[in-house]
């Protein structure tokens, strides 16, 4: 009897222990590479980072071009994404109760969350860059807009489900029409969730290289033209990590760090601003 | 006169209802016509391919853009190679981050940890293979590979599995990178669906004398199993998809070998290196395949993961 007693007491203790190491072994890779991140990349920041553009190897630049690229297109593709992402949410959770439509498009939407962004570069190729015949940063925006969708949706949704129905007909009672309902009273509820959404939502394509590759590519130049390639950050860091140049590796860790840290402070504050449960993944 | 202006209202704020339900459900339709668009434009862009290669392309281990000879197994033993790698070390690991995160974490930690799991997820998949090339891939040639070369190469069976160059850049490499990076997926959905178990049912089993770790195991498991599972294909959707973190460390080499220490190649990899320089309009389109094959995996595994999820929170919504 004590043998079985101390054996299961052991076992316990055991797995206990181990998952103490599990938890320690996450963090332990979060660490590492914020560390290196900050060792490497902290010698190479300085202000000609943001006002230089990207050199040729071996000269002195910043990644100045890159950085506007990249918060053009986060931009333009979040004020694209978003408002098509909140209606279609709000379809979802207010007229979605009867019909087809709606449980497939939350099948089809869920797994979208999670399809591989190359395969959104591929078809954003075959259907924009193919058609106008060049990379342009459109291609990028169109193709950041269609990982913003499936995120936005998702919190949406969930938000205005939290939403208790009395506020509903509350509204409803006062005789306010259903659209008056649902933009002035449900929606207006849910905001701070769905601002959490659309913050998680410009985190995620902040840092997404893949879809980039095949339809903004790069430019060496600052420039505000849509419709040609246009640098971005996560391409030239691509681009300089694999190149053999040292000056190019060092602003590619420079960029890389800031890449990394304004992500994870998106998420952070999306986190931690608004307590309620965003899950997008 | 005022109820004529009152009609007028009513009709307008009619039509508007109607235009607003309309809109949003135009908006919900965009999401399937998306997926029936990159399903259509991926299939016309590889037909080339497809009619060249009809179904030895799936088998096929050549890859020469000079003969114009394109076959997709070693991306594709690739990409599964490097999921499978992942998830043998992310499951058991995320298993003890749910444990600890829902069960043994002191209630002021619970959140922060969380969080600092959860952003491991939102690190970009770049700094993953930066961090991965210049930092991990050294470490481990020089230290981890020799050592897997010198025990886990003696083994009788195994043997092949483990015997290779020590590069550094190999398909195990890309492995353990990608189970960094699906940890938190998998262990937030596990901590999700843990935290569904009604209290009533552990707190019977504790009662019966049940350790932490039974509890755990006997109780809690079993009962979010669906679940559980569902985390985990997800996790290997994600896993599947993965491109840069990848691309940096697995080396890009089209040849197939048994061995993981040597440099292999997947799909999205390969995409990622080769599109843009493809030359030729049967070799785009036969990476235009790969991209269809990659995401016809994708979307099998993830289409299950979530009808496992669903069907826990239908059983959650009964009150089981």
């Amino acid at each position: 009897m004590f043998s079985l007693y101390a054996r299961r007491r052991f076992i316990n203790g055991l797995s206990l222990t181990i998952s103490v190491l599990a938890m320690a072994f996450g963090l332990f890779w979060l660490g590492w590479i914020l560390w290196t991140l900050l060792a490497q990349g902290l010698p190479g920041m300085n202000l000609s980072i943001f006002t230089q553009t990207t050199p040729p190897p071996g000269s002195q630049g910043g990644l100045g071009n890159a950085i506007w690229g990249s918060l053009m297109m986060t931009s333009l593709a979040t004020l694209i994404g978003t408002p098509i992402g909140i209606l279609a949410g709000t379809y979802l959770a207010e007229f979605g109760q009867r019909g087809w439509l709606s449980p497939v498009t939350r099948f089809i939407n869920d797994i979208l969350l999670s399809a591989p962004s190359i395969v959104i570069g591929l078809f954003v190729y075959e259907v924009y860059v193919v058609r106008v015949g060049h990379f342009a940063g459109w291609g990028g925006t169109i193709a950041l807009s269609i990982i913003v969708i499936p995120v936005v949706i998702r919190t949406t949704e969930n938000m205005l489900r939290l939403i208790p129905n009395s506020l509903r007909e509350a509204a409803a009672a006062l005789g306010a029409p259903q659209w008056k309902v649902i933009s002035f009273v449900t929606l207006r509820a849910a905001r701070a969730g769905i601002l959490t959404g659309i913050l998680l939502a410009i985190a995620r394509i902040s840092g997404e290289t893949a879809p980039l590759l095949f339809t903004a590519l790069n430019n060496q130049f600052f420039s505000n033209n849509m419709n040609q390639p246009m640098a971005n950050l996560p391409v030239v860091i691509f681009q300089f990590a694999m190149s053999p140049y040292d000056d190019w590796r060092s602003l590619a860790w420079a960029g890389a760090l800031l890449i990394t840290f304004s992500v994870l402070t998106l998420n952070i504050v999306a986190r931690v601003m608004f307590r309620q449960k965003a899950n997008t993944h | 006169m005022s109820t004529l202006l009152r009609d007028n209202q009513l009709k307008r704020q009619n039509l508007l209802d109607i235009l607003f339900r309309n809109v949003t459900r135009l908006c919900a339709f965009a999401v399937l016509a998306l997926l029936v668009g990159i399903i259509i434009s991926l299939v016309m862009s590889s037909s080339l391919a497809i009619n060249e290669f009809g179904f030895g392309f799936l088998t096929s281990s050549d890859w020469n853009p000079v003969t114009e000879k394109f076959g997709a197994l070693v991306p594709i033993v690739g990409t599964l190679a490097t999921s499978i790698i992942a998830l043998l070390i992310a499951i058991p690991v995320s298993f003890g981050i749910a444990i600890f995160l829902t069960e043994l974490s002191p209630q002021w930690m619970r959140r922060p940890l969380g969080i600092a799991i959860e952003l491991l997820a939102g690190i970009p998949s770049i700094i993953y293979g930066m961090w991965g090339l210049f930092v991990f891939v050294p470490i481990f040639a020089d230290h981890i590979e020799p050592w897997i070369n010198d025990n886990l190469g003696q083994l009788p069976l195994l043997s092949p599995l483990f015997l290779g160059p020590n590069l550094g850049i190999s398909v195990l490499a890309a492995g353990i990178i990608l189970a960094i990076m699906v940890i938190p997926f998998i262990a937030s959905v596990m901590r999700d669906v843990f935290d569904v178990v009604p209290s009533l049912l552990k707190e019977s089993a504790y009662g019966l004398g049940a350790t932490t770790w039974e509890v755990m195991y006997q109780v809690v498991l079993p009962y979010t199993k669906i679940g559980v599972v569902g985390g985990i294909m997800l996790g290997l959707g994600r896993a599947l998809g993965e491109t840069m973190a990848i691309t940096f460390v697995i080396g890009n080499a089209h040849q197939l070998s048994a061995s993981l220490l040597k440099p292999g190649n997947s799909i999205s990899s390969a995409l990622a290196n080769e599109f843009t320089e493809a030359v030729g309009d049967l070799y785009t389109s036969a990476l235009v395949e790969l991209g269809l094959i990659l995401f016809f995996i994708t979307f099998v595994v993830l289409s299950l993961a979530r009808l496992m999820l669903y069907k826990l929170a239908q059983r959650e919504g009964r009150g089981a």
